[in-house]
């Protein structure tokens, strides 16, 4: 069997295994739990799913070029909670809506600067922005929930199209566009590139600036749309919003085959980790486990997750 | 009499069908100079990199004091006394002189380190060596100059018996070698064996201790300085006959399409050059020498501080990589696996990744077009490969080059920088590599192409700059050029 077969295999047995293993845990939550399969959770998962779903796909293209953005979970909180602050105050929700998107994206790009032009580590960075804009959060909502905005505006979290919930829609868009980019475009291309050797990209021409600033402002901005769905599902703007979803967003990248070295990885496969770790996560509320054991859980899976991807990659570059 | 302290016999070291060292012997005595010559890929890094047991030899021996050694390895080279000092310095630079000189040794008082007596003996060391040097100062606060010399202290306190210094004094002024030369003689005394390497030939006859030239591999011959002048060491370090056969000329050299004036920055100091349509011109000179960088200057891969570029008669300014792109130039890297390939991608990827725009709309990739666009450079290149649908780190090196220079290719680029072209590959490849070149230019292209092969400088240039310290030091015609000339402006 020739090497890129071989190559091609480990890496479709791997997407193979999240597959049994999504099929395995729905099985057995199925039977562990009352209400697991009820129509009710089965849209419940497909909603918070696409929440984190919509900022996945930010992350990925993050995650590609070699870094990271821990401060989606922040962004999410900050634009719901300035959202529906926005509209409390008597802004037209589509205004409120696009300032939002707005500052998501000039947040990305802000991270783009201090990542690319002063050279800093993306884990830090973003870190740091996290804090900032988590405490912003507390700040402009006094730490309480900010309630009372049009009621129109439920549509986006709680409506549906047809039989499918709008986030739904709002996500699987995200994916296409997403796709698109990343499969089809040069700046696609570019991210890519950047992931798999930067200097070597710099080299053949390429503006490695935009590519970060491009990755970070759009996972800025979905981050950004997935706290307004979020906002609209919970119909108030909570300071904890989106607190800890960074985990479950790269845990979720990360099974979907994203390797963290950069470089490599497959947009839709990202779907399959999204539906595992909504699966699990939801599976685990429904049999009550308290919170404690949930954070450990997904520490593991992510503990787990980010060694297969190094240990799968050291194997395929053992066979070259 | 004593036994030499180190003693290589019939050294052959071959990695993956190139034979890098050659049945070598020498020997070395306590107390002795022995000076390392020879061109770049003569053999002496790798002959170094044997001694201090970082590669096993393919065959021969290695014998220190009277003992043969096996399985030499850098932790045993160094039990053995063999200490060597890089021009890429060793040292920790957030720590102390002293730090570093105790390194992994620190003097303890049970688990306590005594930085005060660490200091004490750390002065004592230098002073001994002639210097003067505060040794609880951080490394990264001392000169070029003195780092080395904590370098050496740390050698002596390690009691090395065999000191290899390879370039030492390429980073140094006038003084600071004087400097160096009084602390090599000192170690001298001490029963301090030392090899030293260096390009530098008026240093070599300083010295005044034998000679080893190495040329291809081969050891050439061993004499001592007083035995020999310096026109007589180059032509042993050069002297061999041209073998490949290169294409000829077909059709003749146009106006002047670059023109570089006074380009400076950090490691050139004031270059300037002329390339004229349809020619080829080669760049010689000596690892350090400049080349590399004045390649990436002009490709915009560095910044400049001073300096004018006209392409075609017109000024214009180069900043970045993708400028000079957008202009016509390109540039192909040295170093092809870190710098020139996405390792981790297709071929195909990699082909059309230095100009997209010419397959893509709005953006948007057309896949047809960069389908014809990649398959039109593979065969033009004469990649054989199962799928261009292959990651590049699967190609051998031959390939790997023809894969980077199909994305040159691919950009259309008037003016082309090969450096270091045919690094690292077969001669069958090879061939076709400079086939390419000739093509190139017959087709009204023009090339700058650095190399450290003589032979294959010699037998595809139209003209060849020299460079030494970053300057340019000299100029020579296809008609009067020879080796011999090119290492004298080389090492001037």
């Amino acid at each position: 069997m020739s090497k890129k077969m071989t190559n091609k295999l480990t890496k479709n047995l791997s997407q193979f295994t999240i597959l049994i293993a999504l099929i395995i845990l729905s099985i057995f939550f199925s039977f562990t739990t009352d209400g697991f399969l009820s129509t009710t959770n089965l849209f419940n998962i497909m909603r918070q799913v696409a929440v984190n779903g919509i900022a996945a796909v930010g992350m990925t293209m993050v995650i590609i070029t070699g870094g990271i953005d821990i401060s989606v979970g922040a962004i999410m909180g900050v634009g719901s909670v300035g959202c529906a602050t926005l509209m409390v105050q008597g802004a037209h929700p589509v205004a409120a809506v696009l300032i939002i998107l707005v500052l998501g994206l000039m947040t990305g790009i802000i991270h783009g600067f201090f990542i690319h032009d002063i050279d800093l580590p993306p884990m830090i960075v973003t870190l740091a922005t996290m804090s900032i804009l988590r405490g912003t959060t507390y700040i402009i909502s006094g730490g309480l929930p900010v309630y009372g905005f049009p009621k129109n505006f439920n549509i986006i979290g709680q409506g549906y199209i047809g039989p499918i919930p709008v986030p739904v829609i709002i996500m699987t868009i995200c994916f296409i566009i997403g796709w698109f980019i990343l499969e089809r475009t040069s700046f696609g291309r570019y991210v890519y590139g950047v992931g798999s050797n930067k200097e070597a990209s710099r080299l053949s021409g390429v503006n490695v600036r935009k590519v970060m600033y491009g990755v970070y402002g759009l996972c800025g901005l979905l981050s950004a749309m997935a706290g307004l769905v979020l906002l609209s599902r919970v119909n108030s703007g909570q300071p904890k919003a989106g607190e800890g979803y960074e985990m479950d967003i790269i845990t979720a990248v990360v099974l979907g085959g994203v390797s963290t070295t950069g470089g490599e990885g497959k947009i839709v496969n990202v779907i399959m980790g999204l539906l595992l770790m909504g699966i699990l996560l939801n599976g685990m509320v429904i049999m009550n486990i308290p919170d404690y054991y949930q954070r450990l859980v997904k520490g593991f899976v992510l503990l787990l997750a980010i060694s297969y991807d190094k240990i799968s990659q050291k194997r395929a570059n053992n066979k070259v | 009499m004593a036994e030499k302290l180190l003693q290589l016999k019939h050294i052959t070291k071959k990695f993956a069908g190139v034979v890098a060292l050659d049945d070598v012997s020498f020997d070395i005595a306590a107390g002795e100079v022995v000076t390392l010559v020879g061109e770049n890929g003569a053999g002496k890094s790798t002959l170094i990199k044997v001694i201090t047991g970082a590669h096993e030899p393919t065959s021969g021996e290695l014998w220190v004091d009277g003992r043969k050694i096996e399985n030499n390895r850098p932790a045993l080279a160094k039990e053995l006394g063999i200490g060597v000092i890089y021009q890429e310095l060793n040292m920790m630079p957030q720590l102390t002189a002293a730090e570093n000189i105790f390194y992994g040794r620190e003097l303890k008082k049970g688990i306590i380190i005594q930085k005060k007596a660490m200091i004490e003996q750390s002065n004592k060391l230098i002073r001994e060596l002639g210097a003067n040097i505060d040794s609880s100062k951080q490394v990264s606060e001392l000169s070029i100059a003195e780092q080395q010399i904590v370098e050496i202290a740390k050698a002596v306190s390690q009691e090395m018996k065999l000191l290899i210094m390879d370039e030492p004094t390429a980073p140094l002024t006038n003084a600071e070698i004087e400097k160096m030369f009084d602390i090599i003689g000192r170690l001298q005394k001490r029963g301090v064996a030392i090899l030293y390497i260096s390009h530098r030939l008026e240093e070599v006859f300083r010295l005044a201790g034998r000679i080893v030239v190495l040329r291809d591999g081969k050891h050439v011959i061993t004499v001592p300085a007083a035995d020999i002048d310096q026109s007589g060491l180059i032509k042993y370090m050069v002297g061999r006959e041209l073998g490949q056969d290169y294409p000829k000329r077909e059709t003749k050299i146009g106006e002047t399409v670059l023109e570089v004036k006074e380009y400076c920055n950090a490691f050139i100091k004031g270059c300037s050059l002329t390339l004229n349509r349809g020619e080829i011109l080669g760049l010689a000179g000596l690892v350090g020498a400049g080349r590399t960088e004045l390649a990436r200057a002009i490709f915009g891969a560095d910044p400049i501080q001073k300096g004018e570029l006209f392409l075609n008669g017109k000024q214009l300014t180069i900043g970045s990589p993708g400028d000079a792109i957008r202009n016509g130039i390109g540039l192909i890297t040295e170093d092809r696996k870190n710098q020139g390939l996405l390792l981790n991608q297709s071929i195909f990827y990699n082909i059309s990744y230095a100009n997209l725009k010419s397959v893509s709309k709005y953006g948007v990739i057309n896949r047809i077009k960069e389908s014809k666009l990649t398959q039109t450079y593979v065969d033009a290149m004469n990649i054989k490969v199962h799928s261009i649908s292959q990651q590049t780190k699967t190609l051998s090196g031959g390939n790997q080059q023809k894969v980077v220079l199909g994305k040159w290719l691919a950009t259309n680029s008037k003016v082309l920088i090969f450096d270091e072209p045919t690094r690292g590959i077969d001669i069958g490849a090879k061939s076709e590599i400079y086939r390419l070149m000739r093509r190139l230019v017959e087709e009204g292209k023009s090339i700058i192409m650095i190399s450290s092969e003589m032979p294959e400088l010699i037998g595809m240039s139209d003209r060849i700059l020299v460079m030494r310290g970053g300057i340019i030091t000299g100029e020579l015609s296809r008609e009067e050029v020879n080796q011999e000339k090119i290492l004298q402006l080389a090492t001037r």
